[in-house]
């Protein structure tokens, strides 16, 4: 049983409940969600989910329930984790256009994150990509107020790319065991980026 | 498992993306329906392959309250209290001219904010920023979307300009927030485009009493929903004027459809712990934090006790963090005229 932590300080906790348990029944990779909002209700956890919400009151939470320390343990000690969305800034060792006083992160993947890239809610739209990790049929990408990867070093490297206006803009990436996306999947009804995770967390 | 309508058993079986089709499939039965003249509301239809970004779908206005779930949305009327709002954790800032409370001590017509102020406020925080409406006034509404407003309550707060008709919420690219006092008003609302319901309370009073009311009518009605034969469900829908797959959604799920928060009259982080409990996906703080004497301290605290409201050590804390000689005086709402209360507009 593979038992994937979601961290469930605020967002879209439900969302990745349902996606977890449903990437268990298609990849045959029996998996549990477990609900975290504790230190101690990270133990034993064979992957983690940071979901989307406002990073800024995840970031503000996480850090006043002592969340933020053993967290960025977990994920340095080489627990696989997905963070889709305010998920993908808050695991960024950099972010750019952070609220002025400053926003307490994970920093753990080697990528420059830009919040808000593609502008506000208006803004907001639905996109088919190819994620290069996953076969070619395409994803459907769900970008809310999301933001972009605008820079990678050491080992992290970009996994999906999404062609707007005639410019392409990094939209996934890769380091290690670490997946972290703009986009959300757990809006849709494709697993396959969670079922990734699980097999992850298998290995 | 974990209590309340937040993980529901409804909605971790159905998922997000079966909530969506359901709204695309509805609006290709109102396609023939709307023939015969029968129903009106409906979203676009949405092409299978999307190769340029397609913005303003279902998904993306049923989305965004989504990752608002398990927060607090705060009224500001300027810049510094909206820095205050965001070093807090608020997950969004909504701009009013007029605190609830200043509105109902000073009467009048009240209406839209400046849209200097919020424009203002949208370029000194980072966080989302909504702004309010009058129920059934689309121009003031197309005003919000052209400045960029991430969402727009349509809030019987302000003053009405249609006492029949609310705003055909599916014309636009950015998504409304709605009040309801009762399950029909919100499944009205729902299928008017709204994609995010909230109690209606008693705003500017300071009392929760109402807000809890409204959040117990809600949820009551569901279960009876759950327990009903189809064909009651069906005369249920006709007494409420909404689709009956509206109704049996709702009641399959166990839960609304779209994202539900508590407002009216929350102003202390036991108050919003308590409208979580009673199901509430996240709360609206309006007069609670910017008429007490601690803004500050109150509105992180009730950032804590609204995420942390399972855990009783962390609503002590948050509870600690604020005294109660600096919470808002309140009004007891019984001693309001009929006409002095702002839930009975726009039902």
């Amino acid at each position: 049983m593979v038992k994937v932590g979601i961290v469930a300080l605020q967002g879209g906790v439900a969302e990745h409940y349902h996606m977890v348990r449903l990437a268990g029944e298609r990849s045959g990779i029996p998996a549990e969600p477990v609900i975290v909002k504790k230190p101690g209700q990270l133990e034993g956890l064979d992957a983690i989910i940071i979901p989307g919400g406002e990073s800024t009151t995840i970031g503000v939470v996480a850090r006043r329930v002592g969340l933020l320390e053993p967290l960025r343990d977990a994920l340095l000690s080489g627990t696989p984790a997905l963070g889709t969305c305010a998920g993908a800034i808050i695991m960024a060792k950099r972010v750019t256009a952070g609220s002025k006083g400053g926003q307490p992160l994970l920093g753990v993947m080697d990528v420059e994150v830009h919040r808000n890239y593609f502008g506000r809610q208006r803004e907001s739209f639905e996109l088919d990509l190819r994620i290069d990790f996953l076969d070619e049929k395409p994803f459907r990408g769900v970008f809310i107020r999301a933001p972009a990867f605008t820079d990678f070093w050491a080992s992290a490297r970009p996994a999906a790319t999404a062609r707007i206006d005639g410019s392409e803009v990094h939209v996934a990436a890769v380091e290690g065991g670490l997946v972290a996306t703009s986009f959300h999947p757990e809006l849709t009804g494709d697993t396959r980026i969670h079922e990734y995770l699980l097999r992850l967390a298998k290995r | 498992m974990l209590g309340a309508s937040h993980y529901s058993p409804g909605l971790v079986d159905v998922g997000f993306d079966a909530i969506v089709d359901f709204f695309y499939r509805l609006a290709e039965a109102a396609d023939r329906l709307r023939e015969e003249g029968l129903f009106d509301y409906q979203p676009r239809p949405l092409p299978e392959v999307l190769e340029v970004p397609e913005r303003g779908t279902v998904r993306v206005k049923l989305g965004f309250p989504v990752y608002q779930k398990g927060g607090v949305v705060m009224d500001v009327t300027n810049t510094e209290q909206a820095s205050i709002a965001e070093e807090a954790g608020a997950v969004a800032v909504m701009v009013l001219d007029k605190l609830p409370y200043d509105v109902r001590k000073s009467g009048g017509v009240a209406r839209m904010a400046d849209v200097k102020v919020i424009e203002e406020v949208m370029e000194s925080i980072t966080i989302p920023v909504m702004a309010k409406v009058r129920i059934g006034h689309y121009m003031e509404a197309r005003i919000l979307e052209e400045v960029g407003v991430d969402m727009i309550d349509e809030s019987e707060v302000l003053t009405p300009v249609d006492e029949k008709h609310h705003i055909n919420k599916w014309l636009f690219t950015v998504p409304f927030v709605n009040g309801a006092r009762d399950l029909g008003e919100a499944l009205r609302r729902i299928t008017e485009g709204a994609a995010m319901i909230r109690t209606k309370g008693e705003a500017g009073t300071g009392n929760v009493a109402e807000a809890v009311r409204h959040m117990k009518i809600i949820m009551g009605e569901i279960r009876l929903l759950r327990s009903m034969p189809p064909e009651e469900r069906i005369r249920k829908a006709r007494e409420y004027g909404v689709p009956h797959q509206l109704v049996d959604l709702t009641a399959r799920l166990g839960r609304l459809p779209v994202v539900n928060f508590a407002a009216g009259g929350i102003a202390t982080p036991a108050d919003a712990a308590l409208m979580m409990w009673l199901g509430a996906d996240g709360i609206f703080v309006g007069s609670g934090i910017f008429k007490s004497r601690d803004p500050p301290e109150r509105a992180a605290a009730i950032v804590l006790a609204t995420s942390m409201w399972d855990e009783p050590e962390y609503v002590v804390e948050a509870q600690r963090m604020i005294s109660e000689q600096k919470s808002m005086m309140g009004i007891d709402i019984r001693q309001l005229k009929p006409e002095e209360l702002l839930q009975t507009r726009g039902v």
